[in-house]
């Protein structure tokens, strides 16, 4: 799933030590695969993978190994992006242990395009090109370089809606029903409207929303400018998008609305299911997060509403064969049918990661989720989908969100000035640029 | 780094010319008995200048360029640069405060518990062996496993420490984000691991102590504690001397426990438990910047030479002034 910092930051912790292995492991196997492919035309396709994409619980492997008997998938993860987007970089570097088909996150793609692009395939060589009208244009085009290399295939995208607790909002005596709801937070200064209101009759230990990190990531999704402008400019210091939500995030960190949670982290993940927060801003992959963490316990319990201040986009991925990939043709074959609609559905449907083929959005609109109360959610993410601006990328967008995100934490749990705590951003920022 | 040893290490022109058969053979013989030595130590010093010279001189080599990893191929001339930027980012001088602090917050109380602990094993205990044993299992499991446990232990909203704090009738801490807090969970989890390691180190300083001096201090009528003070600590100053070097070592280079503590590259949201280790895998392995990861590398390799050598300094004087006694 492409989580957008696809951080679970538990399992940071043990990633950053797998890491290591990793690498170690990586360079075994392109070995091991090596002597066992040449047998009777046998081909191992290397899969990997960062959080979960959702094809193997979808069942899309088995179905691929039956369409094609001599195709075996193997498929390895790294639950933390980060980690996985070093790994696969110190791989990238020294040439050596690529899998077949690599994950890359939005994030990370104008790195490939702008930075990368030789160590990557260009995908216009097995005519990929064909495929260009089945996927939204915004999608296509951020994995296309400016001489017209295709270096990915879309997975999915991130259309946002907010997800809050229903129970908890009655006991708050807030109305629950998601239209409702959508109407009074229209704007964003309603939502933190409505946090107060829901602050001062909130059961205890109970706060209006997870983290300011999440809030700040689902406004700045909103933008179609943030870090970079279209020139590749570094601007995100002079951009008012940026400072709106920035300064949104600040005040609902002042107003006391945040559980002053850490995305990703252990005490976020337990957080979910002892409803210590009532609202999560969701894009369409936080869905199977949310249902992960908060288990059945949470089933019901939990809707959908549109998001307040307009539609947006937060994440989403792409799969990538790298130039020295054992098998690059049988690798296209798979990319190019498990980004097809039929599957990006199925993925849906399994998992809530929005497809990003514009056959397949489609077909799910009339798709609904029991978990969450019934919410129609192929209505409110294809709507949002369809709506939500062309994102300009750049190249170190993840970091330099990163780093934003944790001076924001600093306001949230340390209160820190926003001033003190913005020049800790630049400061931050300027360490990632280096 | 005895690295002269190998400069001598070429045979030595011997007796050669004319002369009777078994002459020969016994200055061939006499040859490989000098030669033989070098020839058995030759391996580690082969692998030591293939994994452990070459990558020290080639990281200071890559310390003067500017080299990002997603770009490694291209290397831009920097010279001094690289270190001129660390001295100058304040998260450097942040990074080695800390260091410093979670080193002393770590391995005093560690070298301080393990001796308290070598002490009682030291006396006939029912069942030690197996105290012994016990005592070690914290320093063979692993970082990472450990780590998580303590995170949990430590959590702020559901952590176990904070839930017995509350039960004194204390407000929780937020173990993660206080810079005392933070540092001081962080060096628990150095303390659990390292004492019992330490302790063991101690507990065989300690058997080399003949055992009469004991007896005749009890015979003089002095307590355990006098005993410890006046026959163990004396008799197990070379041991101390080692433990607080390798532990030196061992606290300027921690890595693993700040780094799980949270799963944050930066020790922190606002690099509060952020050491040096930990500052150059966020320089190299976070941002790429492989050449400023370098410097920090070669800055860490230099200060930890300087404690060390500081250390034998002491150790020295303190010989010297035995010695003259």
């Amino acid at each position: 799933m492409p989580i957008a910092r696809a951080a679970k930051r538990a399992t940071a912790r043990l990633g950053a030590v797998v890491l290591a292995g990793a690498l170690l492991a990586a360079c075994g196997s392109s070995d091991s695969s090596d002597s066992s492919d040449s047998a009777g035309g046998k081909v191992t396709l290397n899969v990997d993978l960062f959080g979960s994409f959702g094809f193997k619980e979808a069942g899309l492997y088995e179905e691929y190994q039956k369409l094609n008997p001599g195709i075996t998938i193997k498929q390895s993860d790294t639950q933390d992006e980060a980690d996985y987007w070093k790994s696969l970089q110190t791989r990238l570097a020294g040439g050596g242990g690529l899998a077949d088909v690599q994950g890359v996150e939005v994030g990370r793609i104008a790195s490939v395009t702008q930075q990368q692009a030789d160590k990557f395939q260009d995908l216009k060589e097995f005519g990929a090109d064909k495929l260009k009208d089945e996927f939204a244009e915004a999608k296509w085009s951020a994995a296309t370089t400016k001489d017209g290399k295709i270096l990915g295939l879309g997975t999915d995208v991130g259309p946002e809606a907010m997800c809050y607790r229903t129970d908890l909002f009655e006991q708050a005596g807030l109305p629950t029903d998601r239209e409702e709801l959508a109407a009074r937070w229209a704007t964003w200064d309603g939502y933190l409207e409505l946090g107060k209101q829901y602050k001062k009759k909130a059961p205890a230990k109970s706060a209006w929303l997870d983290s300011v990190g999440s809030l700040y990531g689902i406004m700045i999704g909103q933008e179609k400018e943030r870090y970079y402008d279209a020139s590749g400019e570094l601007i995100y210091e002079k951009n008012p998008a940026v400072k709106k939500a920035w300064d949104t995030s600040v005040e609902a960190a002042e107003a006391g609305l945040s559980a002053k949670l850490d995305q990703w982290s252990p005490q976020w993940n337990q957080a979910f299911a002892a409803g210590s927060f009532a609202t999560i801003p969701c894009p369409a992959w936080m869905l199977g997060y949310v249902k992960g963490q908060a288990g059945d316990a949470g089933k019901g319990k939990w809707d959908i509403a549109k998001l307040p201040g307009g539609a947006g986009n937060w994440g989403g991925s792409y799969l990538s064969i790298p130039r020295a990939a054992k098998h690059k043709e049988e690798a296209y074959k798979l990319i190019e049918w498990l980004t097809a609609p039929e599957q990006q559905a199925k993925v849906f449907q399994k998992q809530g990661n929005f497809p990003s083929s514009t056959g397949a959005i489609e077909t799910i609109a009339d798709a609904k989720d029991e978990y969450f109360s019934g919410a129609p959610i192929g209505q409110i993410f294809g709507e949002a989908a369809k709506e939500s601006p062309v994102q300009v990328l750049g190249v170190h967008d993840q970091n330099v969100m990163q780093q934003i995100t944790n001076a924001l934490s600093e306001v949230e749990r340390k209160g820190t000035s926003s001033d003190k705590a913005w020049q800790t951003a630049k400061k931050g920022v300027d360490n990632v640029i280096g | 780094m005895s690295l002269t040893a190998t400069a001598k290490a070429g045979p030595r022109p011997s007796g050669t010319g004319p002369g009777p058969d078994d002459g020969r053979a016994a200055a061939l013989r006499r040859t490989w008995r000098k030669a033989s030595p070098y020839a058995y130590i030759a391996p580690f010093f082969t692998l030591f200048l293939a994994f452990g010279l070459f990558p020290l001189l080639y990281t200071a080599f890559v310390s003067l360029y500017r080299v990002e990893l997603q770009t490694s191929g291209e290397m831009e001339w920097r010279g001094i640069a690289n270190y001129t930027a660390l001295f100058t980012d304040e998260y450097f001088w942040i990074s080695l405060r800390n260091t410093f602090t979670i080193g002393v917050l770590s391995t005093v109380p560690q070298l301080a518990m393990a001796l308290g602990l070598a002490h009682l094993l030291n006396y006939k205990l029912r069942g030690r062996t197996f105290i012994r044993t016990a005592i070690l299992l914290p320093y063979a499991t692993s970082v990472a496993a450990a780590t998580l446990v303590f995170a949990q232990l430590f959590g702020r909203d559901f952590g176990l420490i904070n839930y017995v704090i509350g039960l004194v009738g204390f407000d929780p801490v937020d173990w993660q984000t206080g810079t005392v807090a933070s540092q001081i969970a962080v060096s628990t989890i150095v303390i659990w691991r390292w004492t019992g390691y330490n302790a063991l180190i101690y507990l065989a300083g300690m058997q080399s102590i003949p055992h009469e001096l004991y007896e005749a201090a009890e015979m003089d009528g002095a307590s355990r504690w006098r005993q410890f003070i006046h026959v163990t600590l004396p008799g197990l100053r070379p041991t101390i001397v080692f433990t607080v070097i390798i532990s030196t070592i061992g606290a300027t280079q921690l890595f693993g426990e700040p780094l799980l503590f949270e799963g944050s590259i930066s020790g922190g949201i606002s690099h509060q438990y952020q050491t040096l280790g930990l500052y150059m895998y966020e320089q190299g392995w976070g941002f790429f910047h492989l050449g400023r990861a370098a410097a920090i590398a070669w800055v860490m390799f230099v200060l930890i030479v300087v404690l060390v050598g500081v250390n034998a300094l002491i150790v020295r004087r303190r010989a010297r002034k035995e010695a003259g006694r």
